[in-house]
């Protein structure tokens, strides 16, 4: 049953919210994915170009896009800012708690906006693998807890809302 | 915390126009109402209403004539108006207070499923002692059919209770109807109405609409938070929930908010001053902004019914693909504050039960805005609204990943 929260967001998600940087959607990315549920739910886009520099693959730009609340849209404006210019392999290692210290915090009922962001990096990353079926040493086979947050952000809003999905 | 909000606010500035169309969560109060409070607080009626001293006699008066102008209003004897602090206290009275005093004589509840959350928590709450509660489901625009109605009610139906007009969507219930045929199935049936939204726009006289019970809030109508109203008709057994002192209320504790009491009173004059008038004005506003809106944004949803059984000053659209909470900070940036139905704007992250219920899949109530005007706005807000809302919407779908195929 639905009832609200204070939701103070920092001046940094505001700044992001308003002015949001790396929006918009990439032709031709080298690598894509998305987290959430367009169905359902609150979406976040990534687009990532990787380029080869020195022999190893670097995010030369990322961009995204969101259908989600003030906090997400300004995590994924954040996260995007944070993996331009890095390696694919560094921007493996970002983290959630990461994203939402650079936004100098988020609420926690905000917090999954900021799993759900790098979920979709975790996927992109994935994805741009997959796609060239050779996965490098330090890209973990199974599942890393980021990702399975990620999951299970998603299939916390299936689970709500799958079955009045199949109404409409 | 506090200075987080404080670094909020600077970072947000004060919008260079602002228009409040957030009433529904919180009234504006006018300054006329607040003026008529401020004796209250240290020159006159600043006693407790039950002491034997003039300004304990000053503040009981100030109770006293709250009542009758409630009273006149809705009809009813001022004896059986009662005060707590809130609309949802009142509401928690109706609900557990009436349970309680009348439990020997069935244990099953009906309340609509579009009801506030404080008529259907404090029913659901009840649960544990052995009560079952049934929500009588609404149709696409929120009426309550009378013959579910009919149906749902049996012979160990103690309570029912439903909404004169929906919070979110403003749809009027035929409440009267209702009634009628709850008491046809089983006339020892209390019937509760709860009236925050429809008191000072739609006429609720306790009798011609045939119920026991109602339910009203000051900020409501532009009064002061923190009076709520409780009319129970005479004979209707109810127990005080809350234990306290009591004073002149014998079925809500501690002292009453005499100030805000006085606010009240002031802002039922108001409202009843020219009700028709004042109504058709603000319906006119709303209209005007509905269908501006309506026709300068593409792929925008009415929630609630159109026309005579909407209540005036409601207004409740979805604007798909974009998400409400987001667009209610778009909108407070640019100095236009509403709510959202969204189930980001949420504790668990659940969409508005009002929109659920009218069978809006969640991505509709995803994109939900409610609006509330009141007879202070003008034309000029609606049209300063009109143009911000396309913008923010517009802003926020570039955003967005959907609805670009
Ligand atoms: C229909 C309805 N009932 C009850 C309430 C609760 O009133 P209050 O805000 O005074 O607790 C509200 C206000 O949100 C309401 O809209
Ligand atoms: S996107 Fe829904 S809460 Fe952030």
């Amino acid at each position: 049953m639905s009832t609200r929260v204070p939701l103070p967001y920092t001046p940094k998600v505001l700044e992001l919210f308003r002015n949001p940087k790396n929006l918009g959607k990439m032709e031709d990315p080298d690598a894509f994915a998305q987290a959430g549920s367009p169905a359902c739910g609150d979406v976040i886009s990534l687009y990532l170009r990787i380029v080869q520099k020195d022999g190893t693959e670097v995010i030369e730009e990322a961009k995204f896009e969101s259908y989600g609340c003030a906090a997400n849209i300004a995590a994924a404006s954040m996260l995007t800012e944070m993996i331009k210019g890095k390696t694919v392999r560094e921007a493996w290692e970002v983290e959630w708690q990461d994203v939402a210290e650079a936004l100098g915090g988020l609420p926690p009922v905000k917090r999954h906006c900021s799993i759900l962001a790098v979920g979709a990096l975790r996927r992109a990353i994935r994805a741009y693998y997959g796609g060239r079926d050779r996965r490098p040493d330090w890209l973990p086979e199974g599942l890393t807890m980021a990702e399975k947050q990620a999951l299970e952000e998603e299939e916390f809003i299936e689970r709500m809302y799958g079955g009045r999905l199949e109404r409409g | 915390m506090t200075s987080d909000v404080r670094r909020l606010l600077e970072a947000h500035g004060r919008p260079e126009r602002e228009v409040y169309l957030d009433n529904e969560n919180s009234g504006w109060v006018p300054p006329e109402v607040v003026e008529t409070m401020l004796p209250y607080f240290n020159r006159v009626g600043y006693g407790h209403p039950s002491i034997t001293n003039r300004p304990g006699w000053e503040a009981f008066e100030v109770v006293q004539e709250t009542a009758e102008a409630v009273a006149r209003t809705i009809g009813v004897d001022p004896e059986d108006v009662h005060f707590t602090h809130s609309g949802t206290e009142a509401n928690n009275l109706a609900i557990v207070g009436v349970a309680r005093a009348n439990r020997s004589r069935g244990k099953k509840i009906v309340v609509s499923a579009v009801e506030h959350l404080s008529v259907i928590l404090p029913a659901e709450s009840l649960e544990d002692a052995g009560f079952k509660v049934v929500r009588a489901p609404v149709d696409e625009e929120g009426f309550v059919d009378q013959d579910v109605l009919a149906e749902l009610v049996d012979r160990e139906t103690v309570l029912v209770s439903v909404q004169t007009v929906n919070h979110e969507i403003g749809t009027i219930q035929r409440v009267r109807g209702l009634s009628e045929v709850v008491r046809d199935k089983n006339a020892d049936v209390i019937f509760h109405t709860d009236a925050c939204d429809a008191y000072g726009r739609v006429r609720v006289d306790a009798d011609a609409i045939g119920v026991d019970m109602m339910t009203l809030s000051s900020h409501k109508i532009l009064g002061p938070k923190g009076v709520g109203v409780l009319y129970v008709a005479d004979g209707v057994g109810v127990e005080p929930v809350l234990r306290g002192a009591l004073s002149s209320q014998p079925l809500w504790p501690g002292v009453e908010n005499v100030p805000a009491l006085a606010g009240f009173k002031r802002a039922i004059e108001l409202a009843f001053e020219d009700f028709d008038g004042a109504n058709e004005r603000v319906r006119a506003l709303r209209d005007r902004l509905m269908d501006s809106l309506l026709e300068r944004v593409p792929d925008a949803l009415l929630n609630g019914p159109r026309g005579e059984e909407r209540v005036s000053d409601n207004l409740n659209l979805s604007f798909l693909h974009v998400e409400g909470e987001a667009l209610t900070v778009e909108l407070s940036m640019r100095g236009v504050y509403v709510s959202s139905g969204s189930a980001c704007t949420s504790r668990i992250l659940e969409p508005s039960h009002v929109m659920l219920a009218i069978g809006r899949r969640y991505e509709e109530a995803h994109g939900s805005i409610l609006f509330r005007l009141t007879r202070y706005h003008t034309s000029d807000d609606v049209d300063y609204v009109a143009g911000q809302v396309p913008e923010a919407v517009e802003r926020l779908r570039r955003i967005s990943p959907l609805g670009k195929g």
